[in-house]
């Protein structure tokens, strides 16, 4: 298992590599230059060549390379072009954002799904299965803006029992600011959950056709006890695959969630730095992402071998 | 009163019929083998015991366990009588585990799901039975995974689980069927000694006649989900009432006439051939090991000569077979077909891939279902230079399907339109359809009922009259090499142990896996030929 372990960290680090230099390659190659876009058209040239130095453009690309790289591994993501403020706060406080609503999401639509996918497993071709799978059909079809509007409409505007928007900070405590992240996150979750229940049904159903599932029912249990006791932890692994995927998923592209609910998360501060050629911001936040990404891979694949003992002995 | 009884027991499935008023009894102690075909409804009787039938099953008779009549049982009765009053085994030892839970957890549950110790006692039960089943825990501890273990070993753990609350009654549906004859036979008597010992009563679904005359007491004869015949072993094998029983018997001892073979002249030559695989490294940087599938392995096979290859899973059978077609190279040694190497600089030889073709095991995987039988069987033209078309490709096609006992009608039909034995004769036409100069048989009548595959070998025998053909024959099933080869072939663990003529090396065998393997083959007892 440790052996497993250190395999695939060492993977993770070597995609860690492969993508700095990647990310890097390609903001380089992209045209404009961030200096002459700060001080406009008519900038004097000793102007613009102070601000190059300053900003750190006008070293050699293989030692910018190694200076970005060596400063975020300081936690120094260096100095937004645009706002003269350093990056690594700038990501800090939509970090606070965005993290604990893909976590949220992320929580609410696994709690949906699964016994969701595993009350239509275990009713196949009945009426309660048929409901779950319109149900999921329709998750999937509706695209999460309008659930995130139809929720303020409901919720908020009706109810009032929401906020439509904004962020509340967590200063107020972890109450406040969970309950300013609920109507995104349910937004957010919906569809994933969709999604994932109907990948929990399925691989619970080729479970159920597995010869040890008979075995199971030949020893004396009922079809309820082989399904939770031998059929939900083997029909994990396509499952956790679907969730890591998720998980990256609402970290990042999370922008048009947040856009609705004027949520000061990631996804919109990389369309800002964007439309504004920050390109030091853009880099950072994409390798942050990269790096959650890879991340959540590691976690996924650890926790394919604690559910699997083939894997952990296979390396 | 008979520990089981059933009676008149009826069965459909929706809206067919599969079982037909189907009666026999067990007696504590005694081993009943129910016996028959594919479709019989044999394996169906035995889930009727169990009432583990498919939806849509109804049934209408009486089965009685112990004086309980099992068909008025509610599903909770019935959840207390699977695995504490009936155990089962099940054919697929590879699948039948959970691959996630240890065996000792997979064991325990049979006693802890029935509440009939605490879990320090259950544990302690746990060790008892895989011991007694040849699993001692120093050995083989509670911890272990499925996929740690063999086949064998697996059956192993699932009888364990089978036995572990001591059932009066063990039902084995073809718990053999799926390992090699060794380890059939310690299986067997592994089986036959629980009964002894626990005084169990046993039902023993098979399709395999040599493995129930050795071991039952009974024999029931099941056709179509009818019982044909019934009655004591010994009594019922010398004196066999009904046609289908006849047929039966005769066909799992089914004998062919080859015709005879030319003057020796090689046509395929294997010269100290051997084939590694690499294995997985056991540490990061550590050099990777290396395991010997074939080793130096050589033979020549002589043009109009029908070859056996004979030996247990994993003996690199499969292996060299691939080597042969040029599916694989070899690491060293040398192959050739006719004077010229199967692999040429790294790259297989198309002059002499069109020269063999095989023909596999599976009538069911191994066609595409979205076409039709003639671009199956005409699939090897793309090895030729100038492929036959129109009406000549025509032709060529219905004779074929002729030559292997189709009608020429069955040219534009799918493969889904026939049974498992119409497509081997397929896949023969298939092979054929170049006029190869070799073709390998891989297990290619491994997956067949006795009856069907009697048919296979008669139609091999009539192909080679008729074609001169030259074969290599793998199997792991002694009775047909011994009829349908001239020669055979005794691999074990990547060596070629024996070689010699058929008849003889089965007759007097000289190496001693030679003779393991041909004690541990179950044989029909020769008192019933005559009366077939």
């Amino acid at each position: 298992m440790l052996r497993y372990a250190l395999k695939r960290l060492l993977s993770l680090i070597l995609s860690l590599a492969v993508a700095s230099l990647v990310i890097f390659a390609v903001i380089e190659v992209a045209p404009g230059d961030p200096a002459s876009f700060m001080l406009g058209v008519n900038a004097q040239p000793d102007t613009l060549a102070a601000l190059r130095a300053e900003l750190g453009l006008d070293v050699s690309k293989p030692q910018r390379y190694l200076a970005w790289v060596g400063g975020m591994l300081t936690g120094d993501f260096g100095t937004s072009y645009t706002y003269r403020t350093p990056v690594s706060d700038m990501i800090a406080d939509r970090l606070w954002v965005s993290l604990p609503l893909s976590l949220y999401a992320l929580t609410l639509s696994t709690a949906i799904a699964f016994p969701a996918g595993i009350y239509a497993a275990a009713r196949r071709g009945k009426p309660g299965d048929v409901a779950v799978m319109g149900a999921t059909q329709l998750g999937v079809a509706v695209p999460n803006f309008w659930f995130a509007m139809m929720l303020v409409l409901i919720f908020a505007i009706n109810l009032r029992w929401f906020n439509a928007g904004g962020f509340a900070g967590w200063e107020g405590g972890l109450w406040t600011g969970l309950h300013s992240l609920t109507l995104p996150a349910i937004a957010l979750a919906l569809p994933q959950a969709a999604i994932l229940a109907r990948v929990m049904r399925s691989a619970l159903l080729d479970i159920l056709g597995e010869d040890f599932m008979r075995t199971a029912r030949a020893k004396g249990l009922s079809r309820r006890q082989a399904l939770w006791r031998h059929g939900v932890r083997n029909a994990l692994i396509p499952v956790l695959t679907i969730i890591g995927l998720q998980f990256s998923f609402l970290l990042a592209g999370s922008i048009i969630i947040e856009q609705v609910f004027y949520l000061p998360g990631l996804g919109r501060l990389v369309f800002q730095a964007i439309s504004s050629r920050d390109l030091i911001v853009v880099e950072s936040v994409v390798m942050l992402l990269v790096f959650a990404v890879i991340t959540v891979n590691f976690l996924v694949d650890l926790a394919y071998a604690a559910v699997d003992p083939r894997l952990r002995s296979r390396t | 009163m008979s520990l089981l009884q059933i009676h008149n027991l009826s069965l459909a499935i929706h809206d067919t019929e599969v079982l037909k008023e189907v009666s026999l009894t067990i007696e504590p102690g005694q081993i009943v083998a129910v016996t028959g075909e594919s479709g019989s409804g044999k394996s169906m009787t035995a889930l009727a015991v169990m009432q583990l039938l498919p939806g849509g099953a109804r049934t209408s008779g009486s089965i009685t366990l112990d004086g309980q009549e099992v068909l008025e049982l509610a599903e909770p009765q019935m959840c207390a009588l699977r695995g504490a009053s009936v155990g089962m085994v099940f054919q697929e030892p590879m699948t039948a585990l959970n691959p996630v839970r240890t065996i000792g957890d997979q064991v325990m549950e049979t006693i802890l799901i029935h509440k009939a110790m605490p879990r320090v006692q259950a544990e302690e039960r746990a060790r008892e039975v895989l011991t007694r089943v040849g699993l001692p825990p120093d050995r083989f501890p509670l911890g272990r995974y499925p996929h740690e273990l063999s086949g064998g070993q697996r059956q192993r753990v699932v009888i364990a689980m089978a036995i572990a609350l001591r059932p009066k009654l063990l039902i084995a549906d073809e718990p053999t069927t799926a390992l090699d004859v060794t380890t059939q036979a310690q299986i067997l008597d592994l089986l036959k000694g629980l009964v002894t010992e626990y005084g169990v009563g046993l039902l023993m679904i098979t399709h395999d006649l040599a493995v129930v005359a050795d071991l039952a007491d009974r024999i029931v004869v099941m056709r179509y989900g009818e019982v044909v015949e019934t009655g004591p072993t010994r009594r019922l094998l010398t004196d066999m009432k009904h046609p289908y029983t006849k047929m039966l018997f005769e066909a799992s001892d089914h004998q062919v006439n080859l015709p005879p073979t030319p003057d020796p002249a090689p046509l395929l030559t294997v010269d100290k051939v051997v084939r590694d695989y690499r294995l997985a490294r056991t540490r990061l940087f550590a050099k990777p090991g290396h395991a010997r599938a074939v080793d130096h392995v050589s033979f020549t096979l002589n043009r109009g000569e029908r070859l056996g290859l004979v030996g247990e899973s994993g003996c690199g059978k499969s292996t060299l077979t691939r080597a042969i077609l040029g599916l694989e190279e070899a690491q060293s040694g040398q192959i050739l077909l006719d004077g010229q190497p199967v692999f040429t600089g790294h790259r297989p030889n198309p002059d002499v891939r069109r020269k063999m073709q095989v023909v596999f095991q599976d009538p069911f995987g191994s066609f595409n279902p979205r076409h039709r039988v003639d671009r199956l069987i005409t699939e090897p033209f793309h090895l030729l230079d100038t492929p036959p078309k129109g009406a000549e490709r025509r032709d060529r096609v219905a004779e074929m399907l002729t030559a292997v006992g189709l009608s020429p009608d069955d040219a534009r039909k799918y493969i889904h339109e026939f049974s498992g034995g119409q497509r081997q004769r397929i896949a023969i036409a298939r092979a054929l359809i170049i006029r190869p100069e070799l073709i390998l048989f891989d297990e290619a009548v491994s997956a067949l009922d006795v009856s069907v595959r009697a048919q296979i070998l008669d139609l091999l025998a009539e192909l080679c009259e008729a074609y001169d053909l030259t074969y290599l024959f793998i199997s792991h099933d002694l009775s047909v090499v011994r009829t349908i080869t001239d020669r055979v072939l005794v691999m074990q663990a990547g060596r070629i142990v024996e070689q010699g003529v058929t008849g003889q090396v089965f007759d007097s065998p000289q190496h001693a896996y030679t003779k393991a393997l041909i004690t541990a083959a179950p044989r029909l007892p020769d008192l019933g030929r005559g009366v077939a």
